[in-house]
């Protein structure tokens, strides 16, 4: 098929950028929307123009390094579909499609269409962890965890810090996130000791890296590869509001 | 065989290995090792290349005990290295389904899948560490799956006929690195751990012949620095994609391991490489990489081909008795659980024969219409249903409805950096953990083995191994004019200004297309004498034509992917070759390694215990490599023939 891309280019942090036009043709279904762009770089540098530069690493979804908003949307149309697993199978002959980086404060372009999301690593600095130095672990069966729990301590782990959440936000918050981590380790027994500084540690680090506020509006969880849902960011509060009180 | 290629040099040992009986041999060797007071500790530098499983792991537990630790990875953040991509467990034995499992036992099917090519002690360790890694994750709030009664879940694997595989849903290395990452951006917090993402080490440092450091650039900016330490851990991952077409990840890269082996570090085994048998057949000339399908499918999916050639009907019109479940048909006691090189090798033969399925016959059925009749249609997708839906997000089919179709891809390598049982090569102060040594898995890893050696190694061995080498520092200051740091950051320069100085007309990628099918062409599932000669001279060419013609766009002082391309693609060719003459060298079949001159009557792989069981240690020269041979000895397994019948 043949397509019109409008590609955002900016050659580095400082440069000022710009949507660029290209027309590709020849790009087969079957091909991942990066092999699409894999195959416009190669004419690219054929040229001797720079190639559009992306994040991109696993190409199977699991990463979370690819991160392009497509049309408008990140990671584009296809629900629970990372960037590098949608496939142009779903565009038709003749589209036109744009093609830009993720849009957030807390997330400045680099090059093109690659962002810095360093301040998600902040955040996880902050708190996102359980305090268990290697060797000091008890036998694995000395806590038996409720597999309700453990299943949805699982579905909140699966965040693959992509960033989309903060790209869709129209706050440019990281909410979901962050409230993806406090409910996984939340939920499990290992991590109550630390339940309530965590909350507010990664909060005091998402607020200072400049992310919006959350005013609950749910496009992250629906632009969500990982479909993380909204209940995170109710434990979040819930935990937040509790450790807030004990702490004043 | 012909000396062209290569010259023999004196056999090398492994001068740690404790003796006495296997299952004290790691204990011994925690007492007889030195140790570093705690208010030392501090005053000690280590440099960890890697945030996979085993440089997370680590770096967490060095900054943990309070060396002072210097991270580095290429990707925007350590939770992106590619351990992440794991998907279907972990092996340990515990024993908890009370199935005969234990320490031994899982020693035992490791050395016998690795086909008694890996050293007993080194595995025995592991099996012995297994336990403790589960309890470690657990403690770190790794959501495993668990079973109604709150306790861990366990599924089987290939190779093994007990359940000892701990997982999370198909995304376990997933969750495994999270944890390692967790931990490791904790010590970032506490100040033990510096971490440098997007950085890329180009070099390694040697002064007066131990490791003291690395060359890094910083993918950013292009600004080229040096890191001085104590000692020095490469855990940069495995080289499947000198095939270009691998599961791994597009930024995998030898790189890191070429550069310590160049100033001297023996790569053992390069040519002992997993072709993954579940991986979704490629499906054009655009393709860019191959997607897995864990293995852990084939627990409940039924691999078969039509019996008759050339049979296109679609899968659900041919009658039971017209297909050929030729896995249960050779095999009727692993049947579909057969290790990865016999699966692989088997998907092969059917295609071979034209009895292949989907475009351009080189695909087999992966069935699940049984597991869905007898489990449930809910039961099977809360065990795959991930997979499943990966598989149709990239192929456009439905795998509940229709068979998969899957084909084997390159997806592990046994092979690497040669260390001793400290995990330390042969140059002093350089450690090598996880898939960037080669000290496990002999000629074939099994399932769910690689995040137990990475998280072995890291969270559990090398941190009680590196403290005997430690205890000798803090060395000497090093300058940043130091002859051997000026020297070893000129290189990295001069590389970098030839390829964007080079007056080229060809991609970096074209490059590493064409070198890919070649190695998999002659170097990959099956390889002959002949075959593998001829990979030898087409490498060269391709490599003359490389430095010719290569276009590299863009600056120096910029983040400039194609530059980074280019230095890992020029390693890879170099690895190539050396891969292709290791493969020659060793007329045997083994494992991974399956030599068409050495089968049995059934097309197995027949091994030569007489001339080959030894690691082949190579060291580089400008001329040609030169072969140490490391003997290996069988007190407790004894070799046989392996027999998955």
């Amino acid at each position: 098929m043949k397509l019109r891309l409008r590609i955002w280019r900016q050659p580095s942090a400082e440069a000022k950028g710009k949507m660029v036009s290209y027309v590709i043709e020849g790009v087969s279904e079957d091909a991942s929307f990066l092999e699409m762009l894999d195959v416009l770089n190669e004419r690219l540098i054929a040229e001797g123009e720079d190639p559009v530069a992306f994040d991109h690493d696993c190409r199977e979804g699991i990463c979370g390094a690819c991160s392009l908003v497509i049309d408008g949307q990140p990671h584009g149309p296809q629900a629970a579909t990372t960037t590098c697993q949608l496939h142009m199978r779903k565009y038709a002959d003749g589209d036109t499609i744009d093609i830009e980086p993720w849009r957030a404060g807390a997330f400045p372009v680099i090059k093109d269409l690659v962002v810095d999301r360093s301040a998600f690593d902040r955040i996880i600095q902050a708190g996102g962890y359980i305090s268990a130095p290697t060797g000091t672990a008890p036998d694995a069966h000395a806590v038996p965890v409720p597999k309700p729990d453990a299943d949805a301590a699982f579905s909140a782990a699966a965040c693959i810090g992509c960033g989309a959440c903060v790209a869709a936000c129209p706050n440019g918050s990281g909410m979901l996130f962050m409230a993806a981590k406090v409910a996984h380790l939340g939920l499990m027994p290992q991590g109550q000791p630390e339940r309530h500084t965590r909350v507010l540690g990664m909060v005091a680090a998402h607020d200072e890296a400049g992310f919006g506020g959350c005013t609950n509006v749910g496009e992250c969880s629906a632009a969500c590869p990982k479909e993380i849902g909204m209940d995170v960011i109710g434990r979040l509060n819930a935990d937040f509001r509790k450790a807030a009180a004990r702490a004043a | 065989m012909s000396m062209d290629y290569y010259r023999e040099g004196d056999p090398v040992a492994d001068t740690k290995a404790p003796d006495g009986p296997i299952a004290e041999r790691w204990e011994r060797r925690r007492f007889s090792g030195r140790l570093v007071n705690p208010a030392n500790r501090r005053k000690l530098r280590v440099i960890v290349v890697g945030t996979g499983l085993a440089g997370a792991s680590a770096a967490a537990t060095l900054g943990e005990l309070g060396y002072r630790v210097a991270n580095y990875c290429f990707q925007d953040s350590p939770r992106r290295a590619h351990s992440i991509a794991a998907q279907g467990g972990i092996n340990a034995a515990k024993n908890y389904r009370n199935d005969g499992d234990s320490v031994h036992r899982l020693f035992y099917d490791t050395v016998k899948g690795g086909d008694f090519r890996s050293r007993e002690s080194n595995v025995h360790r592991l099996a012995e560490v297994s336990t403790e890694i589960i309890d470690q994750c657990v403690a770190q709030g790794v959501p495993f799956a668990r079973e109604y009664g709150g306790l861990l879940d366990n599924r089987s694997f290939g190779g093994a006929q007990v359940s000892r595989t701990f997982y999370a849903r198909g995304q376990t290395g997933q969750q495994l690195l999270l944890g390692a990452y967790q931990a490791l951006e904790r010590q970032v917090a506490a100040g033990t751990v510096e971490m440098h993402t997007r950085h890329e080490m180009l070099e390694l440092i040697i002064v007066e012949g131990r490791a003291r450091g690395i060359v890094v650039r910083d993918l950013v900016t292009g600004e080229i620095t040096t890191e001085i330490a104590d000692a020095v851990v490469l855990a940069t991952g495995g080289y499947g994609n000198v095939f270009f077409l691998s599961t791994n990840a597009k930024g995998c890269n030898v790189t890191a391991s070429w550069r310590a082996h160049r100033q001297g570090a023996y790569f053992a085994n390069p040519c002992y490489t997993q072709i993954h048998p579940t991986c979704i057949p490629q499906s054009g000339d655009h393709q860019s990489k191959l997607t897995l399908m864990s293995e852990s499918l084939r627990n409940d999916g039924r691999v078969w081909v039509p019996k008759a050639h050339g049979d296109d009907r679609e899968p659900g019109d041919i009658p039971e008795d017209e297909r050929d479940y030729y896995l249960e048909r050779r095999y009727p006691a692993f049947g579909n659980l057969v290790p990865r090189d016999i699966a692989s090798r088997a998907a092969k033969a059917v295609c071979d024969e034209g009895r292949g399925v989907g475009p351009g016959g080189l695909g087999v059925y992966l069935d699940f219409a049984d597991a869905i009749a007898r489990l449930g249609r809910d039961a099977v997708a809360a065990k795959y249903g991930n997979l499943f839906d990966m598989y149709k997000r990239i192929t456009g089919e439905n795998p509940y409805e229709r068979p998969m179709r899957i084909y084997p891809a390159v997806h592990y390598t046994m092979g690497g950096l040669w260390v001793d049982y400290d995990l330390q090569s042969n140059i002093p102060g350089l450690f090598v953990t996880g898939e960037a040594n080669f000290s496990d898995h002999g000629a074939n890893r099994l399932g769910a083995s690689a995040l137990m050696q990475g998280l072995s190694d890291g969270y559990f061995v090398l941190p009680n191994t590196i403290s005997d080498y430690l205890a000798d520092g803090p060395f000497e200051a090093v300058a940043e004019d130091h002859e051997a740091v000026a020297a070893a950051r000129r290189d990295v320069e001069d590389r970098i200004a030839f390829f964007l100085g080079n007056d080229g007309d060809r991609s970096v990628d074209s490059f590493h297309r064409e070198l890919g099918k070649i190695m998999w062409e002659y170097c990959g599932m099956e390889r002959t004498d002949e075959g593998l000669r001829k990979a030898i001279g087409l490498i060269r060419d391709l490599k003359d034509e490389f430095y010719k013609r290569v276009k590299v766009t863009g600056k120096a002082a910029e983040l400039n992917q194609q530059l980074e391309k280019a230095g890992r693609v020029a390693d890879f060719f170099e690895l190539g070759e050396l891969m292709c003459i290791d493969a020659l060298h060793r007329t045997e079949s083994c494992g991974g390694h399956f030599r068409a001159e050495s089968q049995t009557e059934d097309g197995e792989a027949l091994r030569d215990d007489e001339r080959f069981s030894y690691v082949a240690a190579w060291e580089f020269t400008e001329e040609a490599p030169v072969l140490h041979k490391e003997a290996l000895e069988f007190e407790y397994v004894k070799p046989t023939q392996r027999s998955y019948k």
